[in-house]
């Protein structure tokens, strides 16, 4: 299998702070690809980086072989990288399938933009469908801030869908969700990946990333430390050692790295 | 604006259309130009501020750009006073806009609240240099040439020339907020930086939506040195119509097509009663000071959502049959 995206030695610092430190990352074509770390490990930052919302001091970023490091955000999403983030960001004060109409097409330009309605037929059935498919479609008209936390979820999921991408990263899917609704997302994802869709997870939820994921790469202090099938992952002492920040302190996420 | 509210637009329209010819008295119809000219300008703000979210204090950058347009070019030129001077009103309008190309494009460089001050510092700078240069005349003005039109009968081609602007806008503000185009806008008001990510072109359409605005306020400029037939800097630059466009844009309902509409109305028709009646010219300054207050503290949506959120409570009250889609909650509210 061949990386479709790549991001390679990649540093960024904020003031003092060494957020990324030569970090790498390879996406393989068709897998859903995990990344995972104690918090402040620089996963959302990297993230950042390759969808060109933070700009990289150095290292690349290339997307099918294609370098596309510190391309705009709106250049990165026309190629075909959607993302969501990790605090829900949905267009509040339009309605539920408006959201989802600013994102049907990838690369536009604005001057067509000025000369056609905003939704052609076809745009608002491919809306339609991917609101069903999230189990929206029934609040289609209604204004998207009047949707619960789970809802909005759900909707900034769908909206990346409709534009068709061919890779998807996700910034924690299962944050601040109930279970079944966790359960329901990584069922769509599944559903999405054997359709031939790429995935890149963030995740806090060591359950969700282990039972999903095909491959598994976990960040530690702005670097990559080890990639590899989750079980192997799972039993690395190096990954147990950054979790555990040297072994002394008991942890959560600890826990569910073993019982997950 | 959906079809289903189109008869109530074409009655408005009508009314409008036929107040010339039932009140000829020239104190009335001036105020009915005033309002027709305000309310254009407000519609006109409202596309892009009301939909982007980009709140401009520097409207009146292109309103005397457009008065100045129309007493400059026509003195040039040697144009008598009559209708000829009215072929100089779109050209106002485009003066305008290419003027808001590099001021959008420095200004909407960075965001919201210091968007609000560079464009209160470039309204500055305009008002200046009006004042200064020698080709506007300086602070003693310009005249236009006299138009020689008696009575009753000056007023009427302003009027239907205001209000063939008015329409212009309206339809133009109604047919942004259909397209992709004005989706876009709405989509930036909520989340820039998303729908960047969504690959909206945020610096293309917001710049497109800013130098479009402009266009009207500055049609209605020319339109308003032609009327007056004497052009001013500190009546073309006038900081008191950067905050009057935007209160009006407010009180009715920022982001709506009734909003500013009503906003224009309701204010400029009671700020030309009061400056007439009440020969102190500044009471009205204080009185909208007071009202802003009011509008942001008990309905910052403005009056028209304010008063379809009372109508759909009644409707509530009444046991009518409600979806389980709360009115309330349908997007639909916020648009007409």
């Amino acid at each position: 299998m061949t990386a479709l995206l790549e991001a390679k030695d990649i540093t960024r610092s904020f003031g003092g702070l060494k957020a990324l430190a030569g970090c790498s990352l390879n996406v393989e074509r068709g897998s859903i690809t995990g990344l995972i770390g104690p918090n402040g490990s620089g996963k959302t930052t990297l993230f950042n980086v390759m969808t060109g919302y933070v700009k990289a001091e150095s290292g690349t970023v290339s997307f099918e072989g294609r370098d596309i490091t510190n391309a705009r955000p709106n250049a990165v999403f026309a190629l075909g990288i959607g993302r969501t983030f990790q605090l829900t960001r949905i267009f509040s004060r339009i309605s539920v399938v408006e959201n989802m109409l600013v994102a049907t097409q990838r690369d536009e330009s604005w001057l067509r933009g000025l000369t056609r309605s905003k939704s052609s037929k076809s745009e608002l059935d491919a809306a339609m469908e991917w609101l069903d498919f999230v189990g929206l479609s029934r609040l289609a008209h209604l204004q998207a801030g009047s949707l619960s936390y789970g809802q909005r979820k759900l909707l900034e999921l769908a909206y990346v869908l409709v534009a068709n991408p061919d890779v998807i990263l996700l910034d924690e899917p299962a944050g601040g969700v109930n279970l079944t609704l966790i359960n329901e997302i990584g069922d769509k994802i599944r559903t999405l990946n054997s359709q031939g869709k790429t995935f890149l997870i963030v995740e806090h939820n060591m359950e969700f990333v282990m039972n999903l994921c095909d491959s598994v790469t976990v960040m530690h202090q702005g670097k990559n430390l080890v990639s590899g099938k989750p079980e192997e992952v799972r039993s690395n002492p190096l990954v147990l050692d950054a979790y555990l920040g040297g072994g002394e302190t008991e942890d959560e996420s600890l826990e569910e790295l073993h019982n997950g | 604006m959906n079809l289903k509210q189109l008869p109530w637009w074409g009655a408005a329209f009508a009314v409008f259309a036929l107040f010339p010819l039932v009140e000829t008295n020239s104190f009335w119809t001036t105020i009915a130009i005033y309002s027709l000219i305000y309310m254009a300008c407000a519609t006109s703000w409202n596309m892009f501020s009301g939909y982007s979210g980009y709140v401009s204090l520097g409207t009146a950058i292109f309103y005397g750009c457009g008065a100045y347009t129309m007493a400059l070019v026509s003195l040039h030129t040697n144009m008598p006073g009559g209708a000829e001077q009215f072929l100089l009103v779109p050209l106002g309008g485009l003066v305008a806009m290419v003027v808001a190309v590099p001021l959008g494009a420095v200004a909407l460089r960075v965001r919201r609240h210091t968007f609000v001050v560079i464009t209160i510092a470039f309204f500055f700078v305009f008002q200046l240099a009006a004042i200064n240069a020698n080709f506007t005349g300086g602070p003693a003005g310009l005249s236009l040439a006299l138009i020689p039109w008696q009575g009753n009968q000056f007023n009427t081609p302003f009027y239907y020339v205001a209000l063939a602007i008015l329409v212009f806008a309206i339809v133009l503000s109604a047919l942004v907020r259909r397209s992709r185009f004005g989706l876009q806008l709405l989509a930036i008001r909520d989340d820039e930086d998303r729908a960047l990510g969504l690959g909206v072109k945020v610096k293309a359409v917001k710049l497109t939506g800013y130098v479009m605005s402009a266009f009207v306020v500055g049609m209605t400029g020319a339109l308003y040195a032609m009327f007056l037939g004497q052009i001013y800097p500190q009546f073309a630059f006038d900081p008191v119509f950067d905050v009057t466009v935007a209160l009006m844009a407010f009180l009715g309902g920022f982001g709506t097509l009734l909003g500013p509409l009503v906003g224009g109305l309701l204010l400029e028709t009671s700020q030309q009663y009061l400056t007439s009646y009440y020969s102190n010219g500044s009471l009205y300054l204080i009185l909208f000071g007071a009202l802003f207050l009011i509008v942001v503290l008990f309905m910052p949506q403005g009056i028209v959502v304010k008063v379809k959120e009372m109508w759909m409570k009644r409707g509530l009250k009444d046991g009518e049959n409600v979806s389980a889609a709360s009115p309330l909650t349908v997007a639909g509210s916020a648009k007409s």
